[in-house]
This record gives structure tokens, C-alpha cells and sequence, in this order.
């Protein structure tokens, strides 16, 4: 889950990380408001889940509180990568001197935490890797000792010369470490980490992704998920306890798993198809579920046949049957539907297709052919 | 021979009076497993299906059976817990089925686990089965053939496809890995081809991989330099879209580093045969073998 910069920036600087001014407006007025506290000079940011912002025109610089209302008027409602902005930061525009990175990410190969940090700040840090990488410093940290202090020294003195800068760098870093896990994320980032021309270090941009697996044991953050950020049918299926994630194709498919998920997309390119969506029913699934996730695909208008393939292991072949007869009986499928369905209970599964009117294949490559070609057909 | 389990795995379930636990601990039990104890706070004295000894803690399950092995079925926020009791019980082979294992977690399990010598499989993985052996997690035993191919997977059902099409045509399976689809697991490909390179009774080796991180990429490597068997691999997401999770927490493109491209790219560098979907497997075996 990612927080929106606002967000981030509340948890860091309850951290203790020092974090400029700054205040979200979900109104014009609002934003008015709050610019005419910071004494007009403000930045107004759109807060939404997608990169390139500034390209779409969703930061701007106001000189007056009038023009930070108009501002936000014109940045609130508009649509960024597809999602609607609906809330703006204010911040005061801050003079900078220096601009850094510094980031945690938990990275595989190593299987630890790692600190990395550049002097190259405000730019996207895999820019820099890819053209600077000496640039950048990485630290890979053991998680039961921590990020210990000469090594946040360190590489502080990679940043700053100045050793009190060095030394408010460090500090930060061990703040940093520490909301990590505090907050559970999979990665956070001040990007960028800037100097003020009177010399202090501040977190000027925050970036936080919490690791889903720990939203269960942390209420508080869990709180935090902007549902208006994500698209409609992706939190109807979260809720309905399946994993969906929607594509530009014509193919709907239901899959048991998430690796033969991928691999019935895979194949339903490799015969001249596009998926619509991944779709993982998952494991222990029961009608209801598959209920759902067959008015999740009949709601795509661009969906034109669905294919369902499942290989029972804990799914099994009755329980997809009924909820595909039950579906039916709740709502019309509109377009051709391809049954593959083959492992646990599989003769159960068939018996009750069969009597429902449908027809199974036990044969993923057959399935997927045959759902191709119904689509493309109904699309002629 | 075998890898990681054979007859002679003696095994624990943790959760073993669950929901997950009780069902699976009795296919276990139907396939022939050697399941020994298991284990539920609370529930120590009790019997499992007339056969099984419960104990409150893995340690009393070991000094009482001489377990050897354990699988896991408790929900997610007391399976790190759960791991650590196991390394600590001197289990020497450790299998996570759940799935939901918070990654922060896992950082502080594996240094726990490894310095304690013993081998984590999973978490968020299917286990492991050598057909007419022993079969430890949830892989279906009637998919299943005894034969000559290791697998190794990240995944679960596509396993069980991969496994379909490899019996359906007659090639039996010394063992079947899952290996999970969490980006922090305690056995990777490597750990696996190094032991079906050493294991007499395998033949050739397929390896089903996925999107996100460079556990493939390195694995060609190691093909490269250590394995003289033939290899047929398999990469699942090469329509997935970058920056979302597919899924399995781990199967995600960062930016442009992850892709099926370059993993596939990497295999046939290192002479690994490249499936372009699981129907394959066959016929790239048999011009190998």
C-alpha cells in the first residue's frame, strides 16, 4: 500500500525527522486558507499515486493565497495517470542550497534492509543508478543490530563535508530506519533530503510504501488507504477476498494461483489474444468468491470472452461449478465463457456444468485457444 | 535418493488441530508421510486421528519422536513465531506454507534460522513432495509420478500443471520443490539445482520461475558454471504489467529490473532449454534426455 506524500510526511516527522511546513486542502478554500498561513509563497501539490505530477501539471507554484486558490481549484478533479486528484499539500516554497537522497528498501538478494544514499537529489534515484552509480552509496544493514551509528556517520560524511550536517544527515538516517519498521513499509524515501542556505538538513519529499502483510496487525496505518486512489473493481475484489488486477485486453480470465494466473495471461498472448485482467481466485475458494469475481469481469465492457482455468489443488472443481451456475442464475454473462477445469473434485465440477448447460475442457492450451476465439468472433 | 525429503523424513505439524493443518496433516498421513507429531498450544495429549500425538511445544515433539522435519499451517501473524520455535527445537528442515508473512519479519528469521543450521523452504509455498516417498505441505500426491525429474517452482499451481504435463507423458518426478512466492525465502533456486546436480536419482531439472528480483538471473549463472544436467526452465509474467504485484507478494517489476524478458534472456544465455508455455516441457525434456 502507498501512502501519499502527505502522509509520509506526517509519519516522518512524528518521528522526529525534521519535515518543513505543510498542510493538506481538499477544497480551494482550503488551500486559501492554509497559504495565507504560510504567508502566500506556497507549492500546491497534487496528492495522487502516480510519478511524473509536475509533467501533468500537478505542482505549482502560487505567489499569493488567491493564486494558490486558483491553483488548487484547477488541480483538484483533474486526472493524473488515470486518477482523479482529490487532495492538494501546501507547503511554503523553501530555499534550497543542496538537494540528496536517501532511501530504505528491503532488498531480496541481500534478504536485509538497505540504506542507500547520493548526493544526487530530486531525481529519480534509479536515473542515477543507471547513469551515476558512483554516485550513489548502498549499505545493506543486519536487522538485528540495526543501522548502527558510524555507519548512519559515515554515510553522512558521503553526503556533507560540514560535520554538523553530516551528523543531522546520520541521525535522520537512524530515524528513518526506525520508522521502517515501525510502521511496517517496504520502502521509504526522502527524496529530497535538502540543505537551507542558514545550513539545515530537512526532509523536503517523503515516499512510503507499507509491505500489505503487515496492515493486519497495524489498525492505524491500515486507516490510512486512500480507497479513491485505487480503481473501483480493485477494491471490490480486495474486499471480496481475490486478487485483481485490471489490463487493456479482451480476454477475462478466472485462475486458481497466482503463477498460473500469469502463465493463462502469458498464453492467452501467445495465441493471439490480450487478458483483460489477472485474476487469482485463490486457494480455498468457495462459490461465493467466484461469484465475485465473475461481476468483477462481466463489469470490463471491453471484456468479450472469459476463461476460466483452474487446476484443483485446495480449489476445488464443485465449488468454481456452482459459483459459475450460480453467477449465472444472479446475473447474464453477456459474452462466451471457456471452461477449463481439471485436478480435485474435477467429475463433481463437470457433472454440474453439464447439467447447467456449460462444457468443460481438461486441457489449458485447448481452453485458452477456444476463449480466444470466442472473443475475437463476438468482437467481428 | 531424493532431495531435502525422503522415507526417512519424520515430520511435525505446527497447527496440526487447524483448519489447513487438520485437512493437509490427513493427506499427508494418506500419502504415506511418516507424520510423527504434531503440535497446537494447549491441545499437548491429545491425538490426532487416533494416530498422531499433539504436543504444546516443538521441543516436547522432538525429544518425544525425533521429529526431523516440520511444516507449518498457523495464520500469518504467528508463523514468524512459529519458524523460530522450529530452529529452535533443532528441526533441521523447516517448511512455511503461509502466506502473508509480514517481509520485516522474515529479515529477522532467516540470520535465526541459518545460524542454528537448518533449512527453511517457503514461506507462501506449496512444500514438497518425492513421489512414493514423502510429501510434506499441499502439493497433490495424485498429480504425482516416481521418476527422474527434479522441479523447483515459485509458484504453486502452475506447479501442479507443469507436474500434470511431466506425468501425463510418462516422465515420474524425483522431487518437486515450491520454493514460494515471497520476495525473502529461506531456500532459493540455487539451493535447489546444487542439490539435484548431486542427487543420483535425477536426471534433468525443471525450474518454473516468475517476475520480480534476480533469483532466476543468478540461478542461470550457477547453471552455467555448476550444473552439467539439462535444465528447462519456464517464466511466468511476460504480460505482466511493471509495478504491481502479481499476486505473489515477491512477483513484481521494479521500474525496468525483473521482467520475464531479461529473466528468459538470462536462461538461454546459460544453454537453459526456455519454455514459451508450460505445454512445452515436454518436448524440450525428451530432446535433452
Amino acid at each position: 500500500m502507498n501512502l501519499h506524500e502527505y502522509q509520509a510526511r506526517d509519519i516522518l516527522r512524528r518521528h522526529g525527522i525534521p519535515v518543513p511546513p505543510g498542510d493538506v486542502a481538499s477544497t480551494p478554500a482550503e488551500a486559501r486558507a492554509l497559504a495565507e498561513r504560510f504567508g502566500g509563497k506556497v507549492v500546491v501539490k497534487a496528492q495522487v499515486h502516480a510519478g511524473g505530477r509536475g509533467k501533468a501539471g500537478g505542482v505549482k507554484l502560487a505567489k499569493t493565497a488567491a493564486e494558490a486558490e486558483a491553483h488548487a481549484k484547477a488541480i483538484i478533479g483533474m486526472k493524473i495517470k488515470g486518477l482523479t486528484v482529490q487532495k492538494v499539500l501546501i507547503a511554503p516554497t523553501a530555499e534550497i542550497a543542496s538537494e540528496s537522497y536517501v532511501g530504505i528498501i528491503v532488498d531480496r538478494a541481500s534478504q536485509r534492509p538497505v540504506l542507500m544514499v547520493s548526493p544526487a537529489g530530486g531525481i529519480d534515484i534509479e536515473e542515477v543508478a543507471a547513469q551515476t552509480p558512483e554516485k550513489i552509496q548502498r549499505l545493506p544493514v543486519d536487522p538485528r543490530y540495526g543501522l548502527l551509528p558510524h555507519q548512519a556517520m559515515s554515510l553522512g560524511f558521503f553526503l556533507y563535508k560540514d560535520v554538523k550536517q553530516a551528523r543531522a544527515a546520520a541521525d535522520i538516517m537512524q530515524k528513518l530506519y526506525a520508522t521502517m519498521y515501525d510502521v511496517g513499509a517496504s520502502l521509504v524515501e526522502i527524496n529530497p533530503l535538502v540543505t537551507t542556505p542558514d545550513g539545515t538538513v530537512q526532509a523536503l519529499d517523503a515516499k512510503l510504501s507499507v509491505d500489505d502483510n503487515e496492515l493486519e496487525r497495524r489498525a492505524d496505518i491500515a486507516a490510512l488507504r486512500d480507497l479513491s486512489a485505487e480503481a473501483p473493481e480493485e477494491v471490490a475484489a480486495r474486499e471480496a477476498g481475490l486478487t485483481f488486477i485490471k489490463l487493456d485486453g479482451f480476454v477475462g480470465c478466472c485462475v486458481n494461483g497466482a503463477g498460473l494466473a500469469m502463465a493463462t495471461m502469458d498464453l492467452v498472448k501467445y495465441y493471439g489474444g490480450e487478458p483483460a485482467n489477472f485474476l487469482d481466485i485463490g486457494g480455498s475458494s468457495n462459490p461465493q468468491k467466484v461469484v465475485a469475481a465473475l461481476r468483477i469481469i462481466t463489469g470490463d465492457p471491453h471484456v468479450k470472452s472469459i476463461l476460466f482455468n483452474i487446476f484443483g489443488g485446495i480449489t476445488r472443481g464443485d465449488d468454481v461449478a456452482n459459483g459459475i451456475v450460480q453467477a449465472t442464475r444472479e446475473f447474464p454473462l453477456k459474452v462466451p465463457i471457456v471452461i477449463r477445469l481439471t485436478g480435485t473434485n474435477e467429475r463433481e465440477g463437470i457433472d454440474i456444468l453439464k447439467k447447467a448447460g456449460f462444457s468443460a475442457l481438461s486441457d489449458m492450451d485447448d481452453a485458452v485457444k477456444q476463449a480466444v476465439a470466442a472473443a475475437k468472433g463476438t468482437a467481428a | 535418493m531424493s532431495i531435502f525429503i525422503d522415507q526417512h523424513t519424520r515430520l511435525v505439524v505446527q497447527g496440526i488441530t487447524g483448519r489447513d493443518g487438520s485437512f493437509h496433516a490427513k493427506q499427508m498421513l494418506a500419502y504415506g508421510t511418516k507424520v510423527v507429531a504434531g503440535v497446537t498450544p494447549g491441545k499437548g495429549g491429545q491425538q490426532f486421528e487416533n494416530t498422531v500425538p499433539v504436543f504444546n511445544t516443538v521441543a516436547e515433539a522432538v525429544r518425544a519422536t525425533e521429529a526431523n522435519t516440520a511444516v507449518i499451517y498457523v495464520p500469518a501473524s504467528v508463523a514468524a513465531s512459529a519458524i523460530f520455535e522450529a530452529a529452535d527445537a533443532g528441526i533441521a528442515l523447516i517448511v512455511c506454507i503461509t502466506e502473508g508473512i509480514p517481509v520485516l519479519d522474515m529479515t529477522k528469521v532467516l540470520p535465526y534460522v541459518r545460524e542454528r543450521g537448518a533449512r527453511l523452504v517457503g514461506p507462501n509455498c506449496p512444500g514438497l513432495i518425492s513421489p512414493g516417498k514423502s510429501k510434506v505441505g499441499i502439493i497433490p500426491g495424485n498429480i504425482c509420478q516416481a521418476g527422474r525429474i527434479g522441479i523447483v517452482s515459485r509458484s504453486g499451481t502452475l506447479t501442479y500443471e507443469i507436474i500434470h504435463q511431466l506425468t501425463t507423458h510418462g516422465l515420474g518426478q524425483s522431487t518437486c520443490v515450491g520454493i514460494g512466492g515471497d520476495p525473502i525465502i529461506g531456500t532459493n533456486f540455487i539451493h535447489c539445482l546444487a542439490a539435484f546436480e548431486a542427487d543420483a536419482e535425477t536426471d534433468a531439472i525443471v525450474m518454473v520461475g516468475e517476475i520480480g528480483g534476480t533469483d532466476e538471473q543468478e540461478a542461470a549463472k550457477f547453471v552455467t558454471e555448476e550444473v552439467k544436467k539439462p535444465v528447462v526452465g519456464f517464466i511466468a509474467g511476460q504480460t505482466a504489467p511493471p509495478g504491481r504485484r502479481m499476486g505473489h507478494a515477491g512477483a513484481i517489476i521494479s521500474g525496468s529490473s525483473g521482467t520475464a524478458a531479461e529473466k528468459m534472456a538470462a536462461f538461454e544465455a546459460a544453454g537453459i532449454a526456455v519454455m514459451k508455455r508450460p505445454a512445452d516441457v515436454v518436448p524440450l525434456l525428451k530432446k535433452r534426455l
